[in-house]
C-alpha cells in the first residue's frame, strides 16, 4: 500500500506509540484486503463498548492509549443507561467497569454518545467515506444514504478516529457496490414485516449485496429495520431497493442492463438499472407466519436499532392515552431523547421505560426476562443467544396492545 | 531454512513452535489468564501458548479475540510470535496492539513445513521465518 510521507512518519513512530499502533492497524488491514492507499473519513463509530462484550481485556487496551480523535467519533451502545443503570437491575461492579470504559474513550476525544443510529446525530451525505462499526448503522449508511463504509472492528474504527483515515478497499470502491442477487417480494409488506423479511432472507444472502424489488414503498424506518435484520441474520453491509435507494442505478460495465419496458407487471421503474440473474423469490406468507406466533411476553422491548423520533411518536400515538401493564423498554440515543424531551416525558408518564445509551441486545439487564416481544428482526436474531430469552416478533401496534393487556 | 512472507506485525522473536491445522478463536478458545487452549475438541486443547511460536491457518470467531490476545500479553502468557497461512483482522489487529511479531503469506505452507517443538525465529519487520 502506498503511504504519503506524513503517513510513513506516523508508521515509523515519529508521532508517538499510540498513533504508530493505529497506523499499523490501518496498514495491516489495507494489506490484507489489497488497498492501494489510505483515504480520509468524515466520521468514525466505534464498537467494543459494552463491558458485557469486551470485558477487562478491552478496557485495559483502551485505557493504555493516548491520543485525540481528529474526526467526529461516537460509540456503539453499552451495557446500561449511564444515568439510570440502578433502575435497570445492573450490579455496581458492572456499572463501575462500564463507566471506566466510557471514561477511557472520552479521554481519547470520543463522544460518550452510545448509539447504533449515529446517523441521527449527524447525517452522512451521499458519497461520504466513513469508518463505522455497528452492523446496522453500516448497512443504513451504505444503503439508505449512499455513504461508504466497511464494517469496521472496534480497534480499526478507533484507529480511523485517531488518524482520520481508513484503508481504501471493499465498499469504499464503487465497483464493489453492485448488486449480486435479486430479491423479489411479490406482495406488499409494511412496518415490522420489513425486519422479519430481512431476518428470513439474510442467511440466504450471506455477505452478498441484494437488490430488492418490492410491491410497497418502504419508509426510512422500514429500511432501517430491513437492513439491521439482513446485517444480523446474514452479513449484509449494503443493499439496494429498486426505485427507493440512491444507488440503484449503478451498473457494472461488464453486465447488460435491462430496459424498463422489459419489466413485468407494469412497475414504475427507472430507465436503466441492473438486476443480477441470481434470484431469490420471497414467500411473503413465511414473513406473516413468523409474525403470527403469539405467546405472552414478560417484557416488550422496542428500539432496536435505536428508535427515531417518528418511531417514538408512533409508540405514543398507539398508546392512545393508556398506561402500560407490562415491562416495556424503548431504547434510543441520548441526544435524540434530550432534543425531544417532551415526547420522552410523555412516554415515561405512560409507564414506559425509555433507555438511553444501551439496548436489549447488549445490556445484561435483559437476561432477567424469559419471553421478549420485539418489533425488530435484529433483536429477534440476537436476543435469544445474547440474553437467553425466548423472543417473538410483532408489529409495533401489537407490541403496544400486548403491553396494555 | 528461511521462508519469505509478509509483515503483519513488526518485531523479532523466537521460540518452540506450536502448530495447529485448525483455525483459532481466541475469545472462548484461549484462557487470557493462563494461555491454555480451552476450546473443547480443538486440536490444541490443553496445550499452552506462552512463549511459543504459534502456527495456524488464521483466526475465527468474535472480533473481541483481538483484545484477548492483548490480555494474554499483559498477563505474560502470550505467544512469542504468530505465523498464519493467511491473516484476517482479528488476529492481525490483536498481534499489532500487543507487540507480537507476526507474518503471513509465506512461500511454503507453514502448517506443513513447521513441526511442533521446532525452534522458529520470526522476523515480523522483514516478513521472514527461519526454521
Amino acid at each position: 500500500m502506498h503511504l504519503t510521507k506524513e503517513e510513513e512518519a506516523i508508521f515509523n513512530g515519529e508521532r508517538g506509540p499510540t498513533l504508530q499502533k493505529m497506523m499499523e492497524i490501518l496498514v495491516a488491514l489495507g494489506d490484507i484486503y489489497g488497498a492501494d492507499s489510505l483515504i480520509p473519513v468524515k466520521s468514525a463509530q466505534i464498537a467494543g463498548v459494552s463491558y458485557k462484550t469486551i470485558g477487562d481485556a478491552g478496557l485495559e487496551w483502551i485505557s493504555d492509549l493516548k491520543g485525540n480523535a481528529v474526526v467526529p467519533a461516537a460509540l456503539n451502545p453499552m451495557g446500561m443507561d449511564r444515568d439510570a443503570w440502578q433502575g435497570m437491575g445492573i450490579d455496581r461492579h458492572f456499572a463501575e467497569k462500564q463507566e471506566h470504559i466510557i471514561k477511557a474513550y472520552e479521554r481519547l476525544g470520543i463522544k460518550a454518545e452510545c448509539t447504533c443510529t449515529p446517523y441521527y446525530l449527524e447525517r452522512p451525505k451521499f458519497g461520504d467515506h466513513l469508518a463505522w462499526s455497528e452492523s446496522s448503522a453500516v448497512c443504513f449508511a451504505n444503503s439508505v444514504l449512499g455513504a461508504r463504509t466497511n464494517r469496521e472492528g472496534g480497534p480499526s474504527a478507533l484507529a480511523a478516529a485517531l488518524i482520520g483515515k481508513t484503508a481504501n478497499y471493499g465498499l469504499h470502491i464503487r465497483e464493489n457496490r453492485y448488486p449480486t442477487v435479486t430479491i423479489k417480494v411479490k406482495e406488499p409488506v409494511h412496518g415490522a414485516e420489513y425486519g422479519a423479511l430481512g431476518y428470513l432472507v439474510g442467511p440466504q444472502v450471506g455477505d452478498g449485496i441484494p437488490i430488492f424489488t418490492l410491491k410497497s414503498t418502504p419508509s426510512e424506518d422500514e429500511l432501517k429495520h430491513l437492513g439491521a435484520a439482513l446485517a444480523s441474520s446474514g452479513a449484509v453491509a449494503l443493499f439496494h431497493v429498486l426505485d427507493v435507494t440512491p444507488e440503484q442505478y449503478i451498473l457494472p460495465h461488464d453486465r447488460i442492463d435491462v430496459d424498463s419496458r422489459e419489466l413485468d407487471e407494469g412497475w414504475q421503474t427507472p430507465t436503466r438499472y441492473f438486476l443480477p440473474q441470481n434470484r431469490i423469490d420471497v414467500d411473503v406468507s413465511a414473513v406473516k407466519e413468523l409474525m403470527r406466533k403469539h405467546e405472552e411476553p414478560d417484557i416488550i422491548a422496542l428500539g432496536c436499532p435505536h428508535a427515531s423520533k417518528e418511531e417514538l411518536e408512533e409508540i405514543l400515538r398507539t398508546l392512545k392515552g393508556r398506561h402500560v401493564k407490562k415491562e416495556v423498554w424503548v431504547c434510543t440515543g441520548r441526544s435524540l431523547g434530550e432534543k425531544n424531551q417532551a415526547l420522552i416525558d410523555e412516554l415515561r408518564s405512560h409507564g414506559i421505560r425509555v433507555l438511553y445509551d444501551t439496548c436489549m441486545v447488549v445490556s445484561p439487564a435483559a437476561n432477567h426476562f424469559k419471553k421478549m416481544m420485539v418489533n425488530s428482526g435484529k433483536a429477534l436474531k440476537y436476543t435469544p443467544s445474547m440474553c437467553g430469552v425466548d423472543t417473538i416478533i410483532a408489529s409495533t401496534e401489537e407490541c403496544i396492545e400486548e403491553a396494555c393487556r | 531454512m528461511i521462508l519469505k512472507g509478509r509483515t503483519v506485525s513488526r518485531g523479532k522473536a523466537s521460540g518452540p513452535a506450536l502448530v495447529s491445522k485448525e483455525a483459532i478463536s481466541f475469545l472462548g478458545g484461549v484462557d487470557p489468564k493462563t494461555g491454555n487452549v480451552i476450546e473443547k475438541g480443538h486440536a490444541l486443547y490443553g496445550k499452552n501458548v506462552k512463549g511459543r511460536v504459534l502456527v495456524f491457518p488464521g483466526g475465527r470467531g468474535s472480533t473481541v479475540g483481538s483484545y484477548v490476545i492483548y490480555q494474554l500479553k499483559k498477563n505474560g502468557v502470550a505467544p512469542a510470535a504468530i505465523i498464519n497461512i493467511r491473516s484476517e483482522p482479528i488476529v492481525a489487529v490483536g498481534a499489532i496492539i500487543s507487540d507480537i511479531p507476526m507474518v503471513d503469506a509465506l512461500d511454503k505452507d507453514p502448517v506443513e513445513v513447521i513441526r511442533d517443538g521446532m525452534t522458529v525465529m520470526v522476523d515480523g519487520t522483514a516478513g521472514t521465518v527461519e526454521i
